[in-house]
């Protein structure tokens, strides 16, 4: 039998039919529901007098939307609360559970999946959300939709999907002290575009890769859908599967152990032929900093805006100008003298414990520099948030400066109130630092976690391994 | 859905690159739970110069002069030429919405980002996949004094310009299918539920663990 990437053993166990076209029908084990890109969905259902084909296949959280500031009063934007309640509603009609914002385990869907279990290997997930492909570091194949495929699944529990093409990411060598696996994301769409990987699945895998925690992983993931692959997924291995152990809503007992033992077979086989391949080595990459308005428009922190002149290509010659005025930045500036008014850690990127640890170690003792206007924490869920305060977390960044949040999207998106106002710059740890993302005219600069609170210390941009 | 079949129009050129689908409608307009009504909204942040919010009554509101939207010659298109990886980002729905809702019914481009482009094909709208250089051709065509139009025909497959030109282009067939008829997806899955429920009960015996 010819050997078989991870991507063809995930794909070829879901398929329900092929039409003759070529067109797949494709099985989804789980759907992940936010409050966003869900009312249309439900509406549509109810419009067409449909019912959810598996309820218990979905499980639904509010995010994007919600106060990170004390919520006993609820959620003071009408529309935003009408929204949230929206969600509450469409749950109980459908019969689907829903960690509602008062839960405790409440938090950004794509860190609430995994921390509950609910993520699973070998499962095909789905979400109306670009980020689902977060999932992927599993071994699952996990990408996002729009509101009409939320629909879809819901109704069908399938998908009519055409086979990607298949991408293997082989990042060799260690990653050097505070270099994170958001510095290997950046590096790697600096590398191939926001649209290099365009039509493919991206594998990641290679010795740094297995050397990442879960948490690394589910970043580099996460941001798969930054380099314009709609999932990244990842082999599964021991760190796999000792992070699942004992999650709620995964399998209990010996059904676990069953599982497992299927689990360790979703691999790519040796030899297994992808249609791209590209190769990184960690030792090179250093932390990196994105300068402008697309996440490809990125350099190591050692490095110097660049100059629209030194590019040969007329359309992108134009966007990086564009850029550039946006961002408020002159080419040959160093990265190190970018002066920051906001610092956001936070989002389905960066918001999980191993994320708020790196930076509270370099906050710890302390204080942000007096010209930051604001350095925010928004853990990635309730229990996240828990457990960071039972470390001492939440006083070692208070101490410092910070503001200490209840869970949920924040100043990733800037749905609710948190956001820049603008011409405002902000050290971030999210994903998008697309103009007006995090607030109309703010500046996003994309950074690690380690980076973010290094730059809140200083008030500008500094190498992290230099402290 | 609305079937598609042969439109006439008007090309309005967005000469961008990586056109995100937070452009194409701020996060702001994400708290409708409609699915209508985004069109005064779309490219807000480039076709305003105030800042928008929803239920804003957008026909006094200060337009930027320099957004391609806002030149009478392109005021009624419903043909937009864009640059390379259009619809990047957030998987927001509303961005096809947006754009239907304003009236452009046709995307030209050299390269879609994916869900955008899978979700244009859910709403009535036709994402074109063209060679750079022709786009670059487009480009020149489209900014001359007198606005380009074009005849699109899908099921010929053919776009025919006012200056005579004709231009084949390529679709997936399924896409095609739906697109012309105006199928609701749904619905045409749904005549294979015995097989979803087939495959369903192989895998319940095959990994329990999913339905426990």
């Amino acid at each position: 039998m010819a050997p078989k990437t991870l991507y063809d053993k995930l794909w070829e166990s879901h398929v329900v039919r092929v039409d003759e076209t070529g067109m797949a029908l494709l099985y989804i084990d789980r759907q992940l529901i936010h409050e966003v890109t869900s009312p249309q969905a439900f509406e549509g259902l109810r419009l067409a007098g449909r019912k959810p084909w598996r309820p218990s296949a979905n499980l639904a959280v509010p995010d994007h939307n919600v106060p990170t500031r004390d919520r006993t009063a609820g959620i003071s934007d009408p529309i935003s609360r009408l929204q949230v309640e929206t969600l509450a509603a469409n749950c109980r009609a459908f019969g689907i559970t829903e960690l509602g914002m008062d839960d405790p385990r409440q938090g950004i869907v794509h860190v609430i999946g995994p921390e509950q279990g609910f993520t699973l290997p070998g499962t095909t997930i789905v979400c109306g959300d670009s980020h689902t492909s977060t999932h992927g570091a599993f071994g699952a194949l996990a990408f996002g939709i729009g509101t009409s495929e939320v629909e879809h699944v819901l109704a069908t529990q399938t998908l009519p999907q055409r086979r990607s093409k298949t991408m293997l990411v082989e990042i060799s060598g260690t990653l050097g002290p505070q270099v994170t696996a958001k510095d290997l994301a950046l590096d790697l769409i600096g590398q191939i575009g926001t649209a290099g990987g365009t039509g493919y699945v991206i594998e990641f895998a290679g010795e740094a890769v297995r050397a990442l925690s879960m948490e690394g992983r589910m970043t580099l993931c996460n941001m798969a859908i930054e380099a314009g692959a709609r999932a990244g997924i990842i082999g599964v291995d021991d760190k796999t599967i000792e992070y699942l152990r004992g999650r709620p809503m995964a399998p209990q007992g010996e059904l676990f152990d069953r599982a497992a033992q299927y689990w360790r077979t979703l691999v790519s086989d040796p030899d297994a032929q992808f249609d791209r391949v590209v190769r990184i080595d960690a030792t090179a990459v250093a932390p990196q900093v994105t300068w402008g308005t697309s996440p490809e428009m990125v350099v190591p922190v050692t490095a110097r805006v660049p100059d629209p002149k030194d590019e040969s290509d007329p359309v992108k010659a134009r966007g990086m100008a564009r850029a550039l005025d946006y961002m408020g930045l002159t080419p040959g500036m160093p990265i190190v003298e970018i002066q920051i008014d906001k610092v956001f850690i936070g989002s389905c990127t960066n918001a999980r414990l191993e994320d708020l640890r790196a930076a509270a170690a370099i906050v710890r003792g302390k204080r942000i520099a007096d010209s930051i206007k604001q350095a925010l924490v928004v853990p990635g869920s309730g229990l996240v948030r828990a457990q960071a305060e039972a470390e001492g977390l939440d006083r070692i960044f208070i101490e410092a400066g910070f503001e200490w949040r209840e869970p949920g999207c924040s100043m990733c998106l800037a749905m609710n109130a948190d956001r820049l106002a603008p011409g405002e710059r902000c050290a971030s740890t999210s994903n998008r630092n697309f103009e007006g993302r995090q607030g109309s005219g703010g500046r996003t600069h994309l950074t690690s976690p380690p980076m973010a609170a290094a730059a809140a210390i200083a008030g500008h941009f500094v190498d992290v391994r230099a402290l | 859905m609305e079937p598609f079949q042969n439109l006439t129009g008007i090309l309005a050129p967005l000469d961008r690159a990586n056109v995100d689908t937070d452009a194409i409608i701020p996060k702001q307009f994400l708290k409708s739970i409609q699915r209508t009504g985004f069109g005064p909204y779309l490219f807000d942040e480039w076709r305003y110069l105030d800042h928008g919010e929803p239920g804003m009554d957008c026909s006094h509101r200060p337009r930027n002069p320099e957004f391609v939207l806002n030149d009478p010659r392109y005021e009624h298109a419903s043909i937009l030429l864009t640059r390379e990886n259009f619809g990047c980002g957030s998987s927001r729905e509303h961005a096809p919405w947006a754009l239907y809702d304003f009236g452009i019914r046709v995307i030209l481009a050299p390269s879609f980002a994916d869900i955008f482009f899978n979700n244009c094909f859910k709403n009535g709208l036709l994402p074109i996949q063209l060679p750079p250089e022709l786009i670059d051709r487009l480009f020149v065509k489209a900014t001359q004094p007198e606005p380009l139009q074009i005849s699109v025909d899908l099921p010929a497959q053919t776009l025919t310009l006012s200056d005579g030109e004709v231009i084949p282009f390529a679709i997936d067939p399924a896409h095609k299918h739906r697109l012309i008829h105006g199928l609701d997806d749904i619905a045409l899955t749904l005549q294979f539920a015995e097989q979803i429920r087939a495959y369903e009960e192989r895998r319940r015996l095959e990994a329990p663990w999913l339905f426990s």
